[in-house]
């Protein structure tokens, strides 16, 4: 058994391992909007402006 | 005064509200910042001022949302507990929508996530539907300036499956072409050559599973990356048609088994380095050529603009929302404010002010009576009415257009692009010499006869020829783009390159939409009535009041002591014992005989008639330059659906002895287009509406010139921004270039194959030569066709 096989193997285990996590990717939708995350990432996490009253105010429905 | 902007829309403020040290321009705007600021949301206008929209709430507009069934063919999931909606939002243009939006769950608790595609202009929204309904997120997006687009069509037409299969295609190829590439390497440095010449021995050992490995990866290559050549070959064939795809399913099919038998029987590596190249790179160039627009629809009917639902008053006066398609003859709707007429029907209550511009493009609005004809497509802008319905739905004067047979055809089969004329000749050039040189070789040493044949094959595989078409197109689609001229797909330039004739539109495609300009007919006004006639005015919302206050000079403006608005006939008011009216002919007590072919607005003050402003349609700039270049070229000629009232003006405008039609029905378009192809013509239509869509479906090209892209435009193959109306010839000389560029790319993929063929040929052919030609040739045209179609865009404005 020459060291051979086993490189091959690995390197070929390897590149399935990237195709299979592409093909996931197209998948699960990654491709279909290639502009919105970029917008996404900039804004800020969380905007908790400290309110004096603190208050729970939602939208009223109706 | 006029420097304030809107804190919220960015508009000019003409009433000023003060809130928060802000100006607003209207309650509207103000509410939305309240909403937003009162939520910590305020953020929203730090990321982009004046982000926002102005929020036009229509009571009940949405009361067709609490009928289940609606609901649940809107919703793509639906659950007890969760429900997921899609909803098409035209307004969002910025990052602050983006952020405001997915931030949706601040303002109602329900929503669980929201996510937006901005490309698309969708929101996905899951929520709770046992806390909020959808129809209290529709009314709530409403109110923050957001209203969705929700239309007959998303009810009908549901979940399209976006195709993915060219992507996993590609990315086959890809995976197989770099292993193989990786594989082959020791052969290309022949270090495995046989035993008996002193080759490296180590390679020389595992020569066999280097190759066999290169075999397997070449399998899904072949099997379902490349299907698409073979299946398009297959239907060629069968019908009689030797098209580009012939030579290129030969040539993936000789490659393949010439090397599985040079394997086999230890001849050589084969050329699957060539093979999953070939495909690579074909693959790459329908990826190429498909790009997009997600945010343009070119299949829109009908259907795209008709609401879902409608209220049917039942016998006792009881409102009930029902679907679109339930409409029978002889209920009673009640249109609201701002609501589409989905049907014909007989008007009921007293006044309609109906807005034709989806059907004809004309956006000044009909009065119609009591007991008038009212047709489908009409947008009611005056209040309430109630119409007994004339016809169904799909039998209304105007949807009727979509039974036509046009329609039902797939415009795109039947046209034979330049590549599939060239790959005719070019297949049976390529089969006479394989066979010649293989009857050559057959007595001369035939035992090389089988190599050069399949060698012929495998080099003169068009893939150079296959790639120039998507490359050049591809890129002109995209130059096109930039300049907000959007087309369907890259067949569509092909087509506009062979236009011969060019058939307009009138309203709305060269004349603009809005109405911005008025000649005064009658007795000068003194500026005390100037100043009366302006002030009574900007009481009024009537469109037409609008746009003549708009045109009228600065003046001060005082306030009124008394102002009516008597729907369908006219406004009055008075300042100091002077009083004015405003209005239909008939109202300001007109004894002239009523110039009944334009629009105008009639003016009396205290009783004794003035005169009137008559509303002249506004050409669109440069037109009549415009087609005085374009008629040295094309035949061109103008159909319209209105009356005569325009023709002098429009003869004055046009070069002499153009053809003008008019009172053409949405039919009589599409049969006129018909009649010009019969002769033979290659067509284009420009036009704008939803009656000129049979001619679009029709012709050649239709292009539909387009005020707001996002929002509308019916079926077509091209979309046109207004502005860019005047270039369209220009557009249509890039595309005749384009298609040089793509002949001049033919003949320097033929000089490659005339190299490559040498080598087939005279049997010389090494897997590495193939592997060094075919790429070297599909990139230098890449390259070509690439920065050539980029200097032709340089061009154009």
């Amino acid at each position: 058994m020459s060291v051979i096989y086993m490189l091959l193997a690995i390197s070929i285990l390897v590149a399935i391992i990237f195709f299979v996590a592409f093909i996931f990717s197209v998948k699960n939708g990654q491709y279909d909007d290639s502009y919105t995350p970029s917008v996404r990432m900039l804004f800020e996490d969380e905007l908790v402006k400290k309110s004096p009253k603190e208050k729970e105010q939602t939208y009223p429905t109706k | 005064m006029s420097s304030k902007k809107c804190y919220h829309c960015n508009d000019e403020c003409t009433n000023v509200l003060h809130f928060d040290d802000k100006n607003f321009c209207c309650n509207g705007c103000k509410t939305v910042y309240e909403i937003f600021s009162s939520n910590n949301l305020s953020y929203y206008y730090d990321l982009q001022s004046g982000a926002g929209s102005t929020p036009k709430i229509i009571e009940g507009k949405y009361d067709f949302l609490d009928t289940k069934k609606i609901v649940e063919k809107l919703t793509e999931f639906n659950d007890e507990n969760l429900q997921i909606v899609n909803l098409y939002i035209p307004k969002i243009h910025c990052s602050s929508c983006i952020w405001v939006l997915e931030n949706l769950n601040k303002l109602l608790p329900a929503i669980t996530n929201s996510q937006v595609n901005f490309p698309k202009k969708t929101i996905r929204i899951s929520y709770n539907p046992t806390k909020s309904t959808l129809k209290d997120i529709v009314v709530l997006l409403t109110h923050i300036g957001y209203e969705p687009y929700i239309s007959l069509d998303d009810v009908d037409n549901k979940k399209k499956n976006t195709d993915r299969s060219l992507i996993y295609k590609l990315g086959v190829a890809g995976f197989a072409f770099g292993n193989v590439m990786f594989l082959s390497f020791p052969e290309y440095f022949d270090l495995s050559s046989s035993k008996s010449s002193g080759g490296e021995f180590w390679l020389n050992q595992y020569q066999t599973i280097f190759r066999w490995l290169m075999f397997i990866f070449s399998l899904p290559v072949v099997f379902y990356a490349s299907r698409d050549y073979f299946i398009a070959a297959y239907r060629g064939l069968r019908s009689k048609l030797l098209n580009i795809d012939v030579p290129i399913a030969l040539g993936i099919l000789v490659l393949f088994l010439r090397s599985t038998l040079e394997i086999i029987f230890n001849w050589g590596p084969g050329f699957f380095d060539s093979l999953t190249g070939l495909v690579f790179f074909l693959l790459l160039g329908k990826f190429f050529q498909q790009k997009t627009y997600s945010f343009l629809s070119f299949e829109r009917d009908y259907k795209s603009y008709f609401p879902i639902a409608v209220t049917k008053i039942l016998l006792n006066n009881i409102e009930e929302t029902i679907q679109v398609h339930d409409i029978k003859k002889g209920d009673r709707l009640l249109i609201r404010n701002e609501e589409l007429i989905p049907v014909d029907g007989i008007l009921i209550t007293k006044n309609a002010t109906i807005d034709y511009s989806f059907v004809t493009g004309e956006s000044e609005p009909v009065i119609k009576k009591s007991g008038d004809k009212v047709f489908a497509g009409g947008k009611q802008l005056n209040g309430a009415i109630e119409i007994d319905v004339l016809k169904s739905v799909s039998q209304s004067y105007l949807t009727q257009l979509w039974s036509n047979a046009v329609f039902q055809e797939n415009k795109s089969s039947k046209f034979q692009t330049l590549t599939d004329s060239i790959g005719k000749r070019f297949t049976t050039f390529v089969l006479a010499i394989a066979f010649v040189s293989t009857l050559f070789w057959l007595f001369y040493d035939s035992s090389k006869a089988l190599n050069v044949f399949t060698a012929v094959l495998i080099i003169a595989c068009p893939c150079a020829i296959a790639l120039a078409s998507p490359f050049t197109l591809g890129n002109m689609l995209r130059i096109f783009g930039r300049k907000k001229f959007y087309l369907k797909d890259t067949q569509t330039i092909e087509k506009l390159a062979q236009i011969d004739t060019a058939i307009f539109d009138k309203t709305g495609t060269i004349t603009t939409a809005k109405k911005s300009k008025a000649v005064y007919e009658g007795i000068t006004l003194s500026s005390e009535e100037e100043l009366l006639l302006k002030s009574t005015l900007r009481a009024s919302n009537h469109p037409l009041s609008r746009s003549l206050y708009n045109m009228l000079a600065e003046n001060d403006i005082a306030t009124l002591d008394e102002y009516e608005e008597h729907i369908g006939k006219g406004i009055e008011g008075s300042i100091n014992n002077k009083y004015i009216k405003i209005g239909s002919a008939n109202y300001v007590g007109n004894t002239i005989p009523e110039n009944d072919k334009n629009t105008s607005v009639y003016i009396s003050t205290n009783d004794a008639y003035k005169g009137c402003y008559v509303f002249k349609n506004e050409y669109r700039e440069g037109i009549s330059d415009f087609f005085k270049t374009m008629s040295e070229t094309i035949q061109v000629a103008i159909l319209s659906g209105d009356n005569e009232g325009e023709k002098s003006r429009l003869e004055a405008l046009l070069p002499k002895l153009t053809p003008l039609y008019f009172n053409q029905k949405p039919e009589d378009k599409l049969n006129f287009i018909k009649s010009l192809q019969d002769q033979n013509k290659k067509v284009l239509m420009v036009g704008d509406g939803l009656n000129d869509a049979g001619a679009l479906a029709q012709s050649n090209v239709g292009i539909a010139i387009s005020e707001n892209v996002t929002i509308f435009s019916p079926a077509c193959d091209a979309i046109l921004d207004a502005t860019k109306f005047k270039e369209l010839y220009n557009y249509i000389i890039a595309s005749k270039k384009a298609m040089r560029i793509i002949k001049w790319s033919f003949v320097l993929s033929l000089l490659y194959n005339v190299v490559g063929l040498y080598f087939a040929i005279s049997g010389q052919l090494q897997p590495v030569i193939a592997a060094i030609l075919m790429p070297l040739s599909s990139i230098s045209i890449v390259v070509f066709t690439t920065v050539s179609t980029n200097i032709l865009g340089k061009k154009l404005r």
